[in-house]
């Protein structure tokens, strides 16, 4: 057992632990989530907060960070309300654009060199500045397909479980296991070998930010499919929750160091914090506060956890 | 010519640049009338960007990752705690200024501790704690406005020959801090730690030292400027810092000063924080719908950074 338990192991375990000890508490607090209904609310939003994440984690892959994922996923939801429901083939055309808008973007800031927080800051206005021409007013409403797929009820396991299950191992298997993920992962390790070994930079760094995209693109189509309707600013705090997951699940800022599957946990954990939160009857004021300190307080758990790690 | 392929060198340039070129579309548009009165509140406005972009040029001087995201959050606990505390009292602003303070110092060593013990990187622990401060000033606001005392009102929007008296203030503080920047052992260190920190602790700076100075004159910035905003605004409002977390980034890298760390440049922030507001009452002025605008705004700011990108090059 002890040889199970190495610090390596603790490290790649300790979002999973994290997540398993809140589901705990909230088993303890509300026995009554601990079913199929009950998992099935709590765990419904975070869907698309999981498939944001994962978009992030593409950004966080190649060092760069997205800042205005909130806004891009805020856009697609929109399209997704209205376009995409009213004039399927629109839909798909614009939300095909948003994914080759972000490959460029990816272009952009590896040929010009540019420094990818400040150009998403400022593409940031430019999301919400689409999505309120294109919806100035909340509204709009669920293509019917979206809202079926998002309310399925599987019988035995509730479809959020499902759907995170099935979003971590398709990113796993392609990122993890994959060669093409391989080279992928390396430019966040070292470039320049993977520079020399053959490969383009510029094509790398345009596929990830595509895959940003098409991740951003997927969240917004969750996130209507359940809210069933958008506004321009429905999705603004995806930003800061997509980092924060990432990091939570694993991921380091620099080295191509990410974990799909822990970034899909972190997700899950940031958006049951919430619930966990309002089952302590704490008081709605601290609940921004409170997701801070779990989040500080993960952290502190990895740093004890990899300190370990140094020492053996 | 050389003049002119010098003055292109200069980093802080491209700010003036657009500053000076939406002024001259405003008044072009609207006459001068309207560009006297836009220039005004712009010194207003954009003095307000100027303090926070100040402790966030700093913080991001000392190279990559270095962010700090809680400036919202510092400037709305500032202001709140403050103008409770005040209740509208004229003659307890002084020690209302001092909790404004010891609110920024106590952000600043918070955020410096949790980047020294946790040793994450410096963006996820303003993040992090920004929640926590964000949470004690809704705790603590409950919603409400408060006024400010008469006085700070008054002083917040006082104008001499037209020039608010608060950017003249934040004038002499610059020069201050651009003294400081380039003149004192502090500044020299940030410069050096942003340039090359193994260097930098190889040639004895004391990096954790400044960097902890760094995060704590940024935080009291941030509380200073929650204090005056609260003031100009008529009270502190919850979502009063929200624009600053992008305005203060943006401010600082149109400016001239470098996302990688090791070059800041003070001139270049009054130009961007002119420009950012100029920028938005172009839009107004053409009028222009909402959603218009934002693209707009998005689009000059990355073509700004575009333009200027070469020497911001890692």
């Amino acid at each position: 057992m002890a040889r199970f338990l190495t610090p390596k192991a603790l490290r790649t375990l300790l979002p999973a632990l994290s997540l398993a000890a809140l589901l705990a508490a909230i088993f303890y607090l509300q026995p009554r989530t601990m079913s199929y209904f009950g998992l099935n609310l709590l765990l419904n939003l975070a869907v698309p907060i999981a498939l944001a994440t994962i978009a992030q984690m593409f950004i966080l892959c190649v060092n760069d960070l997205d800042l205005s994922l909130g806004a891009f996923v805020s856009l697609t939801a929109c399209i997704t309300a209205t376009w995409l429901n009213d004039t399927p083939l629109l839909g798909v055309l614009a939300l095909a654009a948003c994914v080759v808008a972000y490959g460029a973007l990816g272009a952009l800031i590896h040929l010009r060199n540019l420094p990818s927080i400040v150009v998403t800051l400022g593409m940031s206005f430019v999301w919400t500045g689409i999505a309120v021409l294109i919806l100035p007013t909340p509204g709009g409403s669920a293509p019917e397909w979206i809202r079926t797929l998002m309310t399925l009820k599987p019988s035995l396991v509730p479809f959020p479980i499902i759907a995170s299950v099935v979003i971590a191992l398709v990113v796993h298997i392609g990122l993890m296991r994959s060669a093409a993920g391989t080279v992928l992962r390396g430019v966040g390790g070292n470039p320049k070998s993977v520079e020399r070994a053959g490969w383009s930079l510029l094509r790398v760094k345009v596929t990830m930010f595509s895959l940003a995209g098409l991740f951003g693109v997927f969240s917004g189509m969750a996130l209507v499919g359940l809210t069933t309707s958008a506004d321009a600013n429905i999705a603004l705090r995806y930003t800061l929750l997509s980092i924060a997951g990432g990091i939570l699940g694993g991921g380091e800022f620099v080295g191509g160091r990410v974990s799909p599957v822990g970034a899909v946990i972190g997700a899950i954990t940031l958006a049951l914090a919430g619930s966990f939160l309002s089952f302590l009857r704490l008081n709605p004021d601290w609940q921004i506060g409170a997701q801070g300190a779990i989040l500080i307080l993960v952290l502190a758990l990895r740093l004890l956890v990899s300190s370990r790690e140094r020492r053996i | 010519m050389t003049w002119v392929s010098q003055l292109v060198q200069k980093p802080w340039v491209w700010a003036w640049f657009g500053a000076v070129s939406m002024w001259v579309i405003i008044t072009g548009v609207s006459g001068f009338g309207a560009g006297g009165q836009v220039m005004s509140a712009a010194a207003s406005f954009g003095t307000f960007f100027v303090i926070v972009a100040i402790g966030q040029m700093f913080v991001i001087t000392l190279g990559p990752g270095n962010v700090d995201l809680s400036i919202p959050a510092c400037m709305t606990l500032s202001a709140t705690l403050a103008m409770k505390f005040m209740n509208g009292d004229p003659g307890l602003l002084v020690p209302g200024f001092l909790i404004s303070l010891g609110v920024g110092l106590a952000i600043g060593t918070t955020n410096f501790l949790l980047i020294l013990f946790l040793r994450i990187p410096p963006i996820i622990a303003t993040l992090s704690a920004s929640f926590l401060y964000q949470s004690t000033a809704i705790w603590s606001n409950r919603g409400l406005r408060v006024k400010p005392p008469e006085v700070l009102g008054d002083f917040a929007v006082a104008k001499v020959a037209g020039v608010p008296i608060l950017t003249l203030v934040v004038l002499v503080v610059t020069v201050g801090m651009a003294f400081l920047l380039h003149r004192t052992r502090f500044g020299l260190s940030v410069l050096a730690v942003g340039q090359n920190e193994k260097a930098a602790k190889l040639a004895g700076i004391r990096v954790e030292r400044v960097r902890f100075l760094t995060y704590l004159m940024c935080a009291v910035f941030a509380s200073v400027c929650g204090f005056f905003l609260a003031g100009f605004s008529g009270g502190a409002a919850l979502n009063m810092g929200e624009q600053y977390l992008l305005m203060s980034i943006a401010v600082v890298v149109i400016g001239g000063t470098s996302v990688a760390g090791g070059y800041a440049n003070l001139t270049g922030l009054w130009g961007a924080s002119l420009f950012m507001f100029l920028l938005v009452s172009m839009l107004n002025t053409l009028g222009l719908s909402a959603g218009y605008r934002l693209i707009v705004t998005g689009a000059i700011i990355v073509a700004v950074i575009v333009v200027s990108g070469r020497k911001l090059a890692r």
